[in-house]
């Protein structure tokens, strides 16, 4: 019995880490967003969706491999999300945040729609890029598919981290984000610093996008929505603004989705997310990671 | 500078506002109400865009060539028979806009539709208050015909069996022909019709001495199963039952097979789509059986002279939604013939009579319910295709 007990237990870290570095992977381009912006981009679980569909055409039309395929839909996704700041957001750029985040409502809808128009609602298959190869380890069951997730997220990150950390675009983006003001001063230019943010996260909700395609097989038009909001509350979670704690973030829910599913039961799934997210607001405001920054009077 | 930021505004408010009205289509025509004594204008609330859309298509292409067909013949008292259709996004809040659409702008005298008993459910106030009947062809919830004091609701009827019904044969068919005593079962707790039949099942399947191992539940545009499942793998069912829409059983079943899940897997109608065996995998869906009304396997002469019909209009094997539309036609013009009248009340009235109609899958009688009693099937599926494994009542 006991041994019983660590195998489901091992089983549901497996499956809810590989839940949880998606949920990462979209959250991290919600936190950059916001640290840059202030701004709550919900068109940013869209762009997901965008990204799984340039990956779908990518294999099932171009009938690419999966690298090139992962490649040129983060390249599309990325140049999306620089149109959409250029074209929806940066004419906001002075406009009270309220009508801003109506208008990331409204690009949400746009391309929701759009897609809905052009692809039609069905949902589709997405062809399988690699055969699922099925690990056993023990009596613990591993999925080619989850190795692959969990790698290609962790590769993303790991580059992510480095840009923003080591190069002088990242060093922009973080001069930006601190004080936008001082960074123009300083001669850095903020629209493009700003287009390259929303590039950058765009990017990886592709990734996730394509990630999700081939681990379950079936995309549509509205399958950005949920995931959307549980990467917001994994941002939130681990202190929106902050990159680490995108990642800490997602992964968090990932695991409490998979544990509350496997030991309590799955109706309270969802719950036990958000009051995970209720309490650790109550007691750190801030998130997870979220430095305590005073209000400057 | 400027005028580039104001032509950019506008052009995206003008791409948002195309995008959002791109999806109310459905000729809000008005002519047509006004010739209302030439033709007759019948209703069609169905699923065509959203994640249904499958169903709510299917079901209006079977409608559509039962009207053809009486068209053909001579319309209804030579009234030709002409159709509107509105679009509830698969969503029960557009369904009532939908239904409130068809009554008010097209002055229709009888509604077909929705395909799901949740769209079906927000429809039926719009309808009972203007007094006009409505056909659900595929709405299996035993409560859309019953009002909240049991009585018979008069003016909605269905065209198909009714969820107990389902859950009660699929429990019976996993004690006595699969044998099987271990059953865990898989819901979707934001759906009644799932909720329905996995209480039913649950019933009938503990009356026949066997065990519901865990009932887990999930809520529908759910993507990933794995963490229900592996709980239920830990509690060794001999099968898993999993009433549902193909969507989200098309990913269980991929993900029940990947854990290493090989016990049969057990369903409802939900589960007919080519999309299901798309999605999951031929090789998956082996041992897969699910409840339906119908399949174009089916070698009954009534059957096949419907498959021929439908494939020669439309080209492609009709599915069970599209046989129900279709009967829901027939059982339709039947009564405006025996009523000789579009009034609402009598039309109902009518329907409710209904007795020994030929339509495309046999013989139908209305029951005091509303339900008609009709024929179910045990389809199993083998290498993705749907075979009938069995044949019950009718």
């Amino acid at each position: 019995m006991e041994s019983g007990f660590l195998q489901q237990l091992v089983q549901q870290l497996i499956n809810g880490i590989s839940l949880g570095s998606i949920y990462a992977l979209i959250a991290l381009g919600y936190t950059m967003i916001y640290g840059i912006l202030k701004l709550i981009n919900f068109a940013h679980g869209d762009i997901y969706m965008l990204g799984a569909y340039i990956g779908f055409v990518c294999t099932s039309i171009l009938k690419l491999s999966f690298l090139p395929a992962l490649v040129v839909s983060m390249i599309g996704a990325a140049l999306a999300g620089m149109v959409i700041e250029r074209v929806a957001y940066r004419p906001m750029r002075n406009a009270p945040r309220i009508a801003i985040l109506i208008t990331a409502i409204g690009v949400s809808f746009f391309l929701e729609n759009v897609m809905i128009l052009f692809a039609s609602p069905q949902p589709r298959t997405f062809p399988a890029v690699f055969t699922a190869t099925v690990y056993h380890v023990g009596s613990w069951v591993v999925n080619s598919q989850q190795i692959v997730i969990l790698v290609s997220a962790l590769v993303l990150m790991v580059a992510l981290t480095y840009i923003v950390n080591q190069t002088k675009a990242g060093k922009a983006m973080r001069a930006v984000s601190f004080d936008a003001d001082a960074a123009r001063l300083m001669g850095i230019d903020i629209d493009s610093t700003i287009s390259m943010t929303f590039a950058l996260g765009s990017a990886l909700a592709a990734a996730g996008g394509v990630l999700v395609g081939i681990y379950y097989n079936s995309i549509d038009p509205l399958m950005g929505m949920v995931p959307g909001i549980k990467a917001f509350v994994a941002a939130v979670l681990g202190g929106i603004g902050i990159i680490p704690g995108a990642m800490l973030g997602g992964i968090i829910l990932g695991v409490v989705e998979a544990l509350v599913s496997g030991f309590i039961s799955s109706t309270f799934r969802d719950a036990a997310a958000f009051a995970i997210l209720i309490i650790i607001l109550l007691f750190k405001p801030q998130g997870l990671m979220g430095k305590n920054i005073r209000e400057k009077v | 500078m400027k005028f580039w930021k104001k032509a950019s505004s506008i052009a995206l408010a003008a791409a948002v506002i195309a995008s959002l009205t791109a999806g109310c289509g459905g000729g809000g025509d008005k002519k047509a109400a006004d010739a209302g004594k030439k033709e007759i204008v019948v209703g069609v609330n169905a699923e065509l865009t959203g994640n249904v859309a499958n169903y709510g298509k299917s079901m209006l292409s079977g409608f559509e060539l039962a009207v053809e067909e009486a068209n053909k013949a001579g319309g209804i008292d030579g009234k030709q028979i002409k159709v509107v259709t509105a679009d509830n996004k698969s969503e029960p809040s557009e369904s009532g806009n939908a239904a409130t659409k068809l009554v008010t702008q097209n002055k229709v005298v009888a509604v077909i539709g929705p395909a799901t008993s949740g769209c079906v459910a927000a429809e039926e106030p719009v309808l009972t208050s203007s007094k006009i009947p409505l056909i659900a062809p595929c709405a299996t919830a035993p409560g859309i015909t019953l009002q909240k004091d049991g009585k018979t609701k008069p003016f909605v009827f269905r065209a198909c069996f009714i969820d107990p019904y389902q859950g009660d044969i699929m429990a019976q068919f996993a004690a006595k022909d699969l044998k099987v005593k271990k059953v865990a079962i898989l819901h979707d707790s934001s759906s009644d019709y799932s909720k329905g039949l996995a209480e039913v099942f649950t019933k009938v399947f503990t009356a026949t001495g066997g065990q519901v191992t865990t009932d887990e539940a999930f809520l529908s545009k759910d993507v990933d199963f794995k963490a229900s499942l592996t709980k239920i793998k830990g509690t060794n069912p001999e099968a898993i039952y999993v009433p549902g829409y193909y969507e989200e059983v098309s990913k269980i079943i991929k993900q029940a097979r990947e854990i290493g899940l090989t016990c049969p897997m057990l369903g409802s109608d939900g589960w007919d789509s080519p999309k299901l065996v798309e999605v999951a995998g031929k090789e998956a869906c082996n041992k897969g059986y699910f409840t339906n009304a119908y399949t174009a396997e089916d070698k009954d002469p009534a059957v096949q002279k419907y498959v021929k019909a439908y494939q020669a209009k439309f080209n492609k094997v009709p599915d069970v939604f599209s046989m129900q539309g279709y009967n829901a036609g027939l059982i339709l013009f039947n009564a405006i013939k025996t009523a000789k009248t579009t009034d609402g009340t009598k039309l109902a009235e009518a329907i409710a009579k209904t007795k020994d109609l030929q339509v495309a899958n046999g013989k139908l009688t209305y029951d005091e319910k509303h339900n008609p009693i009709t024929t179910a099937l045990i389809i199993e599926l083998k290498d993705g295709k749907m075979t009938l494994n069995k044949k019950i009542g009718g």
